[in-house]
């Protein structure tokens, strides 16, 4: 059962949260926080973890900017060893990446408590310190606009891709212990929706659910699916054939930062990262000469669509990718074009709930009938 | 002009496919000689980065084969192909590269016949259909 309770705001919502953490360390509900903090330069807020309430007065809830997907983070602190109970402060991205690990047996929740956000959007690390250092309030700025969930980034600046086409803003799900929310409520408050246990141990009184809440949210849901499909269309449009898809990634550098920050992206030796593609130097002459040129080095469009085929199916869409990219390669849209297809197929949504199984680590006796037999080229088997 | 000849990677499982192919030789089955058998010990062992490394080299046809379902001798590698084929089909597809030159099929250790038909079919069909569209790219 969960328990719906408003909180009277006083100085600021993050500040309230702050103060909600506390006294979830002091009172014992969690061991330890992992919590978003603001770093000495004061101009980016990276996750932390801590165990000494003292040390939350740096603590951000709501800083409008996210330089990991803390995922990765849960994943480090919970996949091997005792574990303390963890408090992981999340945004839904990184629950519905986090839910795709534990799946993925790459992080657990036996001993977590996810305390999820209404998030309201995140601008790139560098923007977000740009506007730290002019002296602006991001985080004040958008908290103001929570009440109808209209969400307009600062002038001048846009949000995150992956924010801006991004349907799914609030924590959802019977594993997220405990909501902070902001949408649909009036000035001066604060939603806190908790099980039983934690409810009853912060003294949580039942609210019921605020009155403009949902219809706030779904507000802000259909702006964003508008944002998404025309992303998608966007990019079927200029990606139909091979002349578009060799254009798409034309500027890539291969430095695999889209790899190494995706939070799905786990494997700790990825094969284009092995000696698999460390030819011997006379291979690269043989290539030479039996197709003319090579490009130094190869294989870049083969790491894309490798990447697709490997991971496409859990892709959470947190957008990480895209952020990193130095080439501004719209790596994001991408997977999530494709990947709206490709989990239809199994009618899956990644990230969802821990119930629901990873696409390629199932199968079933009695499905996908069309594929293999005879003829088969002939239909189009897959939508 | 010389007609175009296409070029197909075969990915054959070791014990339905390949002896399957095995009975085409023995039983002087003429086929096609367009055809490169890559053999694996099963379908399931078959990550796409190899059919994509076919098709970003300008593979005119990637062939991926197996043993029917339930038959596998490993159980369930067939069915782990068969998801990743389905994956496959639609990010070639998207990626606009035409996902009907790659054909998954079944085809058991008794089927010689079946499997020269198979590559006279795909080799017949990709002559009609020409060239990948990424041949003379190369990986680039």
């Amino acid at each position: 059962m969960t328990v719906n309770a408003i909180l009277a705001v006083e100085e600021s919502a993050p500040e309230t949260a702050r103060a909600l953490l506390g006294a979830m360390l002091e009172k014992g509900v969690v061991d330890a926080l992992l919590v978003p903090w603001q770093l000495p330069a004061e101009d980016s807020v990276a996750p932390v973890l801590i165990h000494d309430p003292a040390r939350l007065a740096e603590a951000r809830v709501w800083s409008p900017v996210m330089p990991i997907n803390a995922a990765r983070a849960v994943s480090n602190l919970t996949a091997t060893g005792n574990k303390p109970r963890l408090g992981a402060v999340l945004r839904p991205c990184e629950i519905r990446a986090l839910v795709e690990l534990v799946k993925l047996e790459q992080a657990a929740l036996d001993n977590t408590l996810i305390i999820g956000l209404d998030c309201p959007g995140a601008y790139t690390v560098a923007d977000y310190a740009e506007l730290k250092r002019d002296g602006i309030d991001p985080t004040a700025e958008l908290l103001s606009q929570a009440a109808d969930a209209s969400m307009t980034p600062h002038q001048g600046y846009q949000f995150r891709q992956g924010c801006r086409i991004c349907e799914r803003p609030v924590p959802e799900g019977a594993h997220v212990a405990v909501t902070l929310g902001l949408f649909g409520l009036e000035e001066g408050q604060m939603m806190v929706s908790a099980s039983d246990g934690v409810a009853q141990t912060l003294e949580l009184e039942e609210a019921g659910e605020p009155a403009g809440r949902r219809a706030a949210v779904n507000r802000l849901i259909t702006a964003r699916i508008q944002a998404r499909d025309a992303a998608f269309a966007e990019f079927r449009e200029r990606v139909g054939d091979v002349e578009g898809l060799l254009a798409e990634f034309s500027t890539c550098i291969r430095c695999h930062n889209c790899m190494i920050n995706c939070p799905i992206c786990y494997c700790k030796e990825c094969i284009f990262r092995t000696a698999t593609f460390d030819h011997a130097s006379d291979v690269y002459y043989r290539w030479a000469d039996r197709k003319g040129v090579v490009r130094m080095l190869p294989d870049t469009t083969l790491f894309h669509l490798t990447r697709l085929n490997h991971m496409v199916t859990s892709c959470i869409g947190c957008g990480v990718c895209t952020d990193v990219c130095p080439s501004d390669i719209p790596v994001a849209t991408i997977f999530r074009t494709v990947g709206e297809k490709t989990q239809a197929i199994f009618d899956y949504t990644p990230g969802l709930n821990l119930e629901d199984e990873i696409p390629l680590a199932v199968f079933r006796e009695d499905e996908l009938g069309g594929l293999g037999e005879r003829d088969s080229h002939q239909f189009q088997v897959v939508p | 002009m010389a007609q175009f000849e296409p070029r197909i990677i075969a990915f054959l499982c070791n014990w339905c496919t390949y002896t399957g192919a095995d009975l085409a030789g023995t039983s002087r089955l003429q086929y096609p000689p367009n055809v490169r058998i890559i053999r694996l010990m099963c379908s399931g062992g078959l990550d796409p980065v190899y059919v994509l490394k076919s098709v970003v080299e300008g593979a005119d046809g990637v062939l991926i084969v197996g043993c029917h379902p339930g038959d596998c001798h490993y159980q369930s590698g067939n069915y782990k192909a068969r998801r990743r084929f389905a994956i496959l089909q639609s990010t070639l597809d998207m990626m606009g590269f035409e996902p009907d030159r790659v054909w998954l099929r079944w085809i058991s250790a008794s089927e010689g016949r079946y499997f020269a038909d198979t590559v006279t079919q795909m080799v017949e069909f990709l002559k009609e259909k020409g060239p990948s569209p990424l041949k003379g790219v190369g990986a680039i």
